[in-house]
């Protein structure tokens, strides 16, 4: 016998599963992003060429590494949105589509914790 | 599931590129490219915290034509995503669905992503980073 009501059989079995929650958190992070990559743009300018002095110095600045965590944070996890849309358009087969979100998810990770930490390290 | 003779819907190739589907797959190509752009990011930010011998060999890589070659790409990726991304969030907000306004949107993000790309251009090299 079927336990299980209508609703709780089709819940998390239409096409996109949780697409709500990843649409939801891709405009989210998109908004977040528009001036985080406008200050990048502004502060990437500003230390271009910089000796690591000058660089040690700016982001020794509270809000210099606070930005910068909040980019690497909000930047790699709208990566990861966009990176898991993408690979599950165009990688075929099951399994290896698995595999790839899960390669893809375990590197972003890795990069976007190695950032957090040298920013933390320097400042 | 069995898939093999179900038809097919018509593939890529049956239709003529438009400015709507090319401004379509440029917003995911500059967004993997922007994602594989987080390397170098991370490579700098990385660099600096193994301290001034390695930070010196990443900012002269940064600074070498090859690496401005890519900060530049780097750039127009940014302004292409960025202003495209605003394109999107415009039609989650039901704007924007008529063909005429469709097109006109997009030349004017192409116009935005150039315009943004020089004037960061002039701006870095007037900044005396080059």
């Amino acid at each position: 016998m079927e336990m299980r009501s209508s609703l709780g059989r089709a819940r998390g079995l239409g096409s996109t599963k949780d697409g709500v929650g990843h649409w939801w958190a891709q405009r989210v992070t998109a908004i977040a992003l528009v001036p985080l990559s406008i200050w990048f743009v502004f502060a990437a300018i500003g230390l271009m060429g910089a000796d690591f002095a000058t660089y040690q110095a700016w982001i020794g600045i509270f809000g210099n590494a606070l930005m910068m965590v909040v980019l690497v944070l909000v930047l790699f996890y709208h990566a990861h949105l966009g990176m898991q849309v993408v690979i599950e358009d165009y990688v075929s087969g099951e399994a290896c589509k698995i595999a790839t979100l899960l390669v893809v998810k375990f590197v972003l990770f890795l990069l976007a914790a190695s950032c957090v930490l040298a920013v933390f390290l320097v400042a | 599931m069995a898939s093999r003779d179900r038809p097919l819907s018509p593939h890529i190739q049956v239709y003529r590129p438009q400015i709507t589907s090319i401004l379509s797959i440029v917003h995911r190509i500059t967004g993997v490219a922007l994602t594989m752009g987080t390397l170098l990011l991370t490579w700098w930010l990385v660099s600096a915290a193994y301290g001034p011998e390695a930070f010196e060999t990443s900012q002269a890589f940064l600074g070498s034509w090859f690496g401005h070659l890519v900060l530049w790409g780097f750039a127009f990726a940014t302004f292409y995503h960025l202003g495209n991304g605003v394109r999107h969030l415009a039609w989650d907000f039901g704007w924007g669905f008529e063909m005429p306004v469709l097109e006109k949107s997009g030349l004017v993000v192409v116009g935005f992503a150039v315009v943004c790309t020089l004037i960061t251009l002039i701006a870095a090299y007037a900044a005396g980073g080059a």
